[in-house]
């Protein structure tokens, strides 16, 4: 635990330097809910502060993660992608049919992978080039992927495909003692790539321009249209990529799987500190926001007393919580 | 039509061909002809000014050139072959560096990044921040600008995010720089800087637009010039074979009386008789204004005169309640209040037009009628509807008075061009029947015309008995007007003054002196 601290206190030092605090408001009350509540479970459940809780906590949402961050690029220019949590379910029962159809398992991930991005890409077109709603034409998206996965399979597909299995169980061992396993190391290398790709490049830079002012955005010459399809493209491909994850952690594809999980993303990516309405806000804080969602939950198992309902009561609250802040962040000085 | 073209005279480059030309350019919007028939010629090393009245299309024209807006008929040629752009990023490409009316940024990203969006230095494959800052640092210190690149566009005033624009398009290796309105915000001395940069890069051979409806700026900077009245081309013209008040003419078509029907306000003393409407003593918010005090007497108008960042703005913010004081007292008709809010001051009978027009005005897919009514209904409460009877009347009574075109109160507020739009916005103050009156810059972007209309406007409010507080950066105008002038600087009141034959020099030797001669000098002249 100790690490990871001093490790996300170097960065926020670099990241400090780079631009104004107040922007990082948000994302640094998130983590200092995250750190208190990680300090008020350890005073409380015995083991609970333990590194090893907080490893298993991000490989209980490494697929969480992934799609809120795909979910932040969409956020970040102001629109939304509600399809995503229909898209993990397709990507699902497509990698469990097509293994039980003896395809090979990186064909089957590649098939994953490139029918989330083609969904995605279809929806930022249509978003885009027909000037549809964000919400309705991801609502489309989401009833569509959901049908498509009623049509490959009603029923539960168990995921038996011997790379799979191996992927989805080894243990990847680090230094203490602890180990973590291969969904978290691909969730944090899809925050620390798209973090990268958000600060650095021209692509991300646009990304936060189209959210601060689509029109003047469009008037300084920018690649509007590419950047505006380009990230729900992303998102469609962060969505297949947790799917796979979801895949592997359930070691099934069943098309009732993640209902209502894209709520549950774009919970987390607003409890990061994005703004709805687009052009603030930083994947690091989707992923604390996650991390937050994640240990309410360990809070509960570790409670046994409590419904597993509180989770829900919970995020309510804190989502007001963090609404309520960013208003009072954003109305800033004047 | 009358096309009289000449053969520029002024440039080095005589003989050269035109970069762009422009040929019998035609755009509709619905049924309002915004362009009919517009031809404009540039050449290399000149500085061309759009000259017309508000809504006569200047803007289209140039949106019609970048690809902002598709052409219904007519010819563009750029470098003599024919070319028309479908975006303007293609423009940007093909070297044609354009700031547009609305300032055009991201409030949401640093200076730098705005001045260097879509083509930052790179490193490695990222944006290499530290150089991105770098650079942009340079070209703001070579427009002569102390600011801070890395910090974020939306915390900086108007007139900064406007020179930050200009900025970001004179940073590109442009054959062609076009500038719509640039100095409205601006000041003297930042128009001069601006200048000198335009100097040197037409020097350089760089074909210029510029659009500004101060005259004096086209008669320093301009070579020629294209005239548009109404979307239409009335006549390309050497500013020098220009005398102004021909071009005045040319521009609206008749005579200017207006302007010379209008007397130039004269002095009062406040009597102490009296008792005044708005008081305040000691007003003061930190970093923004110094114990400031104030009495504003019905039917007067005291004009506000002082540079860019001396305090204007704040002061008309604080006293609209806009900003809460940290200090001071105000009273209302000698009753002590407290503006909390604008709707403190509304309900008080204050009104305030605000400098920034599109972040805090404008509503745009709202029709002007509704627009206009909005403060009326805003102070009514919601709960009671201005009958539709009245709502006409007085919807009709201003869009005439202030001439707003078109006259077509169902046109969506974002289609009107960018003067139309302010005076829009100052109807809608007037309709509220307010006690006292504070302008922020209120003709900025409007055309001389117009402003003629607004100005008169204001003195006859203030002769009904109107208390009228009067911001503008122009001189001339705060002289013309004002009763009564206070001067700023450095976030302070330095000197009140009644207008007894103060000329514009004296205003700027007061702005220029050290506070303490300022002082007497204050008190000495009446
Ligand atoms: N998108 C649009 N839709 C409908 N009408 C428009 C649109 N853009 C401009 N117009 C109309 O076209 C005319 C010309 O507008 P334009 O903005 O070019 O004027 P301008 O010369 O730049 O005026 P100003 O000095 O006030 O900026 C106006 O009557 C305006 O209402
Ligand atoms: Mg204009």
């Amino acid at each position: 635990m100790s690490t990871t601290v001093a490790e996300s206190v170097t960065l926020w030092e670099r990241v400090r330097t780079y631009s104004p605090p107040s922007r990082f408001l948000p994302v640094i009350v998130t983590f200092a809910v995250f750190l208190g509540m990680f300090g008020v479970g350890g005073v409380r459940y015995e083991g609970f502060a333990h590194p090893q809780v907080f490893l298993h906590v991000l490989h209980d949402n490494a697929f969480l993660i992934v799609l809120a961050v795909g979910l932040t690029f969409v956020i970040l220019t102001g629109g939304i992608d509600l399809s995503v949590g229909s898209v993990v379910a397709m990507s699902t029962v497509i990698a469990a049919k097509t293994l039980e159809l003896g395809w090979p398992p990186a064909l089957a991930m590649l098939t994953v992978l490139i029918a989330g991005t083609l969904l995605g890409t279809i929806m930022g077109l249509l978003i885009h080039y027909l000037d549809i709603q964000p919400f309705i034409a991801t609502l489309a998206g989401l009833f569509l992927a959901r049908g498509i996965t009623y049509l490959i399979s009603v029923r539960s597909i168990p995921i038996t495909d011997e790379t799979f299995r191996e992927i989805a169980y080894a243990s990847i061992p680090l230094p203490g003692g602890h180990y973590t396993t291969w969904l978290v190391v691909v969730a944090l290398s899809t925050v620390l790539i798209a973090a990268y790709v958000l600060a650095r490049t021209r692509f991300g830079r646009t990304v936060y321009a189209i959210g601060g002012s689509e029109s003047s955005a469009m008037l300084m010459g920018l690649r509007v249209a590419l950047v505006k399809v380009g990230v729900y493209a992303i998102s469609g491909f962060c969505a297949a990529l947790g799917g796979l994850l979801f895949a592997l952690y359930l070691l099934s594809g069943y098309s009732l799987h993640a209902v209502g999980m894209e709520l549950e993303a774009i919970a987390a990516v607003v409890i990061g500190g994005t703004l709805l309405t687009g052009g603030r806000g930083y994947v690091v804080g989707s992923m604390i926001g996650v991390l937050v969602y994640g240990t309410i939950q360990t809070f509960i198992n570790f409670d046994g007393t409590l419904s597993s309902w509180w989770t829900r009561i919970a995020i309510g609250v804190l989502l007001l919580v963090f609404v309520v802040i960013q208003r009072v962040a954003t109305r800033g000085p004047r | 039509m009358t096309q009289t073209y000449q053969e520029p005279l002024v440039t080095s480059h005589h003989a050269s061909a035109p970069v762009i030309e422009m040929l019998d350019i035609s755009i509709t919007f619905g049924n309002v002809h915004a362009l009919d028939q517009v031809s404009l010629r540039l050449y290399p090393g000149e500085v061309h000014a759009l000259m017309g009245e508000n809504g006569a299309g200047k803007s289209t024209l140039i949106k019609a050139l970048t690809g902002v807006y598709s052409i219904d008929a007519g010819t563009i040629t750029v470098g003599g072959q024919r070319h028309e752009f479908h975006s303007p990023s293609a423009a940007q490409a093909a070297g044609i560096s354009t700031v547009y009316q609305e300032i055009n940024l991201v409030p949401n990203l640093t200076v730098a990044e705005n001045m260097l969006l879509g083509r930052e230095p790179r490193r490695f494959g990222g944006i290499h921040v530290r150089e991105m800052n770098r650079r942009a640092q340079q070209t703001l210190r070579a427009l002569g600008l102390d600011i801070d690149p890395a910090s974020v566009l939306g915390e900086h005033p108007i007139a900064v995010q406007q020179l930050v624009a200009i900025a970001r398009a004179v940073d590109v290796d442009a054959r062609v720089l076009i500038l719509d309105e640039p100095t409205s915000s601006l000041d003297g001395d930042e128009v001069e800087k601006l200048f000198d940069v335009l100097r040197r890069l037409r020097a350089d051979g760089v074909a210029i637009v510029f659009v500004s409806h101060f005259l004096d700026q086209i008669y320093e900077i301009a070579d020629r010039m294209t005239i548009l009245r109404n979307g239409t081309l009335i006549e390309e013209r050497m500013v020098a074979d220009t005398p102004r008040l021909e071009l005045v003419q040319l521009m609206i078509g008749r005579e200017l009386e207006e302007l010379d029907r209008l007397g130039r306000g004269s002095g009062s003393v406040p009597d102490p008789s009296r008792v005044p409407v708005l008081e305040v003593v000691g007003l003061s918010r930190k970093g923004a204004l110094e114990a400031t005090d104030l009495s504003l007497y019905d039917g007067e108008v005291v004009g506000v005169a002082g540079l860019l960042g001396s305090g204007r703005t704040e002061l008309a913010r604080l006293l609209f309640g806009a900003d809460s004081a940290d200090h001071g007292e105000i009273a209302i008709r000698s009753t002590r209040r407290r503006l909390r809010s604008p709707r403190h001051a509304i309900d008080r009978k204050l009104a305030f037009t605000s400098e920034d027009r599109k972040a805090e005005g404008i509503v745009g897919d709202l029709t002007v009628a509704d627009n206009m009514l909005l403060a009326l209904q805003a102070s009514r409460g919601w709960l009671r509807p201005i009958p539709q009877s009245v709502r006409t009347r007085l919807v009709q009574q201003y869009m005439e008075a202030l001439n707003i075109r078109p006259a077509d109160p169902q046109a969506l507020m974002r289609n009107l061009s960018g003067g139309n739009q302010q005076k829009v916005l100052l109807a809608r103050w007037l309709i509220t029947d307010p006690h006292v009156l504070i302008l922020d810059e209120p003709t900025r972007g409007i055309d001389i015309g117009a402003k003629a209309q607004i100005q008169s406007l204001v003195a006859e409010l203030a002769s009904k008995g109107m208390s009228v507080v009067f911001i503008s950066a122009e001189l001339e105008e705060v002289l013309r007007l004002s009763h009564r002038m206070v001067v700023m600087r450095d976030r302070r009141k330095i000197a009140e003054l009644s207008n007894d034959d103060v000329r514009v020099g004296d205003l700027l030797r007061i702005i220029a002196t050290e506070a303490t001669d300022v002082e007497q000098e204050g008190s000495s002249d009446d």
